[in-house]
């Protein structure tokens, strides 16, 4: 079994590399949508290091939405997800396999990149910190839930549109915690609470999602 | 061809040879329509099914349901005595669609590695490169799948069929866009996979010439 | 068509069923909406602290009390309907969305009738407040769902999905807004806060919830049988029911 899920993620990585424009495309998104808030809010410190947390992480949220659309609609495509159905494996094995793989080229890069974006916004070096352990986190989770919005609207026209329509109301909670461990921070409170929070739906997510995503699929592909 | 060197292309032997395929009383709604009703048949080790029908007969739809990716509206499907669904019939299932789930930016040898990673009996390196150079991409399969034309494309997913352990095998329409050579090699495989004792259900459109084999039809619609 | 395919629920004997219960719920929510409005507006007192503004609770608790209700209903059905394969279930399921939706989108205006006079703004990001809206995303994401895809088996499977998840999220939800909430602005304004609620005033809401109720019966059990007409068109009860309507 966990020969089958190092081999998905073997496998779904080196096809990122092989397609590596698509990974950079979401990674820029979100560089892009982070420094266009300074310009529209204006440029005084205080406001920006408010509002930073806050934009980074709804910025990470919309990328993870354009990156969400790619996780089965190629295998879809080809057949390989047939395939992927018929294995002689637990399909949730699989799609743990799939889901660790998407994040790791599309959750984990937004994360290590977050603290320099938080410098346009001037945090200071703890709260660059935090924000990057509250992505660390939190970017997994918005993987394994969107995974089971992707898994509904697969082969749907307009399937990207009502993937963000299914999934954002679900990111709530992750949102909550993840900007609000930084912003506690910066007011002076521990951020620990939002963290620990943030784990426990980590854990939760990770352990459900694969599963009712599998179900997800099963049904799309009849 | 030489039909001695194609009699030792099935690298592993069938795993679970003796089994027995039933099917009774299957019904298949698509929308509205009913494509079939009260469908039964069996299939027993050594034997091909080939469905025949016109276009939207509901042929694809019964290679579907054998293989358990959607559920028949009504009747059911036995495998070894028990429902044919679940990681056991899986592992003695082998399923080739009209998709041919070929990785465009894989290389030929990465692509089999890796469907045959999914399957029971993971392959060796030489093993894959053998059935490569045996299926006719002898020296292609190092090069990206994009750069290969149709037919050579098809042949890396049906590179499959040659290194294959399944006793039942599921095909829709694994002839298309082949040429003759290929469509030979393919045939005389699936003679092969007969002779072990393995069972076939295929569809094609193409006269099919399986030597010392005379298909059982059913016809849809 | 093969009779086998009616074996797990039957639409056939339900929808007469669903059509002599349908009238008697809508008499039912009619009466009880008549009382509860005269209690609510003539009977039960003025408030002390807001006037005669408050009366709009009357309409605003019920609804909010319903869309909730709703959703697990809803949740519930839609389960039911991917576990047991039955389709009367699933069509529960779909003809109770909207009504859920409506109730949200009554709560959350009336909510914002409310705010006004009271905190003197139309929008607070209160708990519930914020709880109401999301719950409104999820109705319609579970409707946008089940809409775009055409095969009505898998539409019906994918929104139980969905469904459930967000039944599962809803309590996340509503708590971890409730956290920020308290952490961003102390002590949240109070939608309850009512030193000594009347009995009349008790009374009178709680009639309203239960008209509100009754009405959620009725229209479901009318949406439903379209449902079931539309669906089932090809079957032989359909053009029956057809037949003696023309």
């Amino acid at each position: 079994m966990g020969n089958v899920l190092l081999s998905v993620i073997r496998r779904d990585l080196l096809l990122a590399f092989r397609r590596r424009a698509d990974v950079l495309t979401t990674l820029f998104f979100f560089v892009i949508v982070v420094s266009l808030f300074p310009l529209g809010v204006g440029p005084e410190m205080k406001t920006l290091r408010l509002i930073a947390p806050g934009v980074v992480w709804v910025a990470a949220l919309l990328a993870s939405m354009l990156s969400l659309q790619r996780l089965f609609a190629a295998d879809y495509q080809d057949g390989t997800l047939e395939q992927m159905l018929l294995a002689p494996h637990p399909l949730g094995v699989i799609v743990l396999g799939k889901i660790v793989a998407h994040w790791m080229v599309s959750g984990l890069p937004l994360a290590l990149m977050a603290p320099l974006l938080g410098l346009q916004f001037d945090l200071p070096p703890e709260a660059l910190g935090i924000l990057f352990i509250a992505l660390l986190l939190g970017t997994p989770i918005l993987s394994f839930i969107g995974a089971i919005g992707a898994a509904l609207t697969l082969g749907l026209r307009g399937g990207g549109v009502l993937l963000s329509l299914l999934v954002l109301p679900l990111y709530i909670p992750a949102l909550i915690f993840g900007a609000g461990a930084v912003e506690a921070y910066i007011a002076g409170v521990n951020p620990e609470g939002h963290l620990s929070l943030l784990a426990a739906l980590l854990i939760f997510s990770g352990l459900a999602t694969p599963w009712v995503t599998a179900l997800a699929l099963r049904i799309a592909m009849e | 061809m030489a039909q001695e060197a194609l009699l030792s292309l099935a690298l592993v032997p069938l795993n679970r040879p003796y089994s027995m395929l039933e099917v009774v009383d299957l019904s298949c709604l698509r929308g509205e329509r009913t494509l079939f009703t009260n469908l039964s048949f069996t299939l027993s080790p050594g034997e091909l099914l080939q469905v025949a029908g016109a276009n939207g007969s509901g042929k694809t739809s019964l290679l579907r349901m054998l293989c358990g990716l959607s559920a028949p509206i009504a009747g059911e499907i036995r495998w070894n005595n028990a429902a044919a669904r679940g990681e056991d019939f899986n592992r003695d299932l082998l399923y080739i669609s009209h998709h041919s789930a070929v990785k465009e930016e894989l290389t030929p040898i990465e692509n089999l590695l890796i469907a045959s990673s999914f399957a029971a009996a993971p392959l060796t390196q030489p093993q894959a490169l053998e059935a490569l150079e045996r299926i006719g991409l002898g020296g292609r399969e190092h090069l990206p799948t994009k750069a290969l034309s149709q037919g050579q494309k098809r042949r890396v997913g049906l590179a499959r069929l040659l290194v294959s352990n399944a006793p039942l095998w599921i095909l829709d329409e694994p002839l298309t866009a082949l040429d003759v050579r290929a469509v030979e090699l393919i045939q005389a495989r699936l003679a092969e996979h007969l002779a072990q004792q393995g069972m076939i259900v295929l569809t094609t459109h193409q006269t099919l010439q399986v030597p010392g084999i005379t298909p059982r039809r059913i016809e849809l619609g | 068509m093969a009779f086998n395919l009616f074996k797990y629920s039957s639409p056939a004997s339900f929808y007469p069923l669903a059509g002599k219960m349908a009238p008697l719920f809508y008499v039912l929510a009619a009466t009880l909406a008549i009382v509860g409005l005269y209690i609510s507006f003539f009977v039960a007192p003025t408030d002390a602290t807001q006037g005669e503004a408050y009366r709009i609770i009357f309409i605003h608790v019920p609804a909010a009390w319903m869309s909730m209700f709703i959703y697990i209903v809803m949740a519930i059905w839609a389960g039911l309907g991917l576990i047991l394969n039955t389709r009367l279930s699933s069509m529960m399921a779909q003809a109770l969305a909207p009504t859920g939706a409506m109730f949200t989108v009554v709560a959350l205006i009336t909510g914002a009738f409310w705010g006004k006079p009271t905190w003197g703004t139309w929008w607070e990001w209160d708990a519930r407040m914020t709880s109401e809206l999301i719950l409104l995303f999820l109705y319609i994401g579970y409707m946008s769902l089940t809409a775009a895809i055409d095969d009505v088996r898998r539409a019906d499977k994918a929104g139980a999905i969905l469904a459930m998840v967000g039944g599962i999220n809803v309590p996340i939800i509503y708590f971890s807004v409730k956290w920020w909430n308290t952490l961003h602005q102390g002590a949240s304004v109070s939608l309850t806060r009512s030193p000594s609620m009347a009995k009349t005033m008790l009374l009178g809401m709680l009639i309203m919830a239960i008209a509100a109720w009754m009405y959620s019966i009725a229209v479901t059990l009318s949406r439903v049988r379209l449902l079931m007409l539309e669906r089932e068109k090809s079957s032989a009860w359909v053009q029956e029911v057809l037949e003696k309507k023309s």
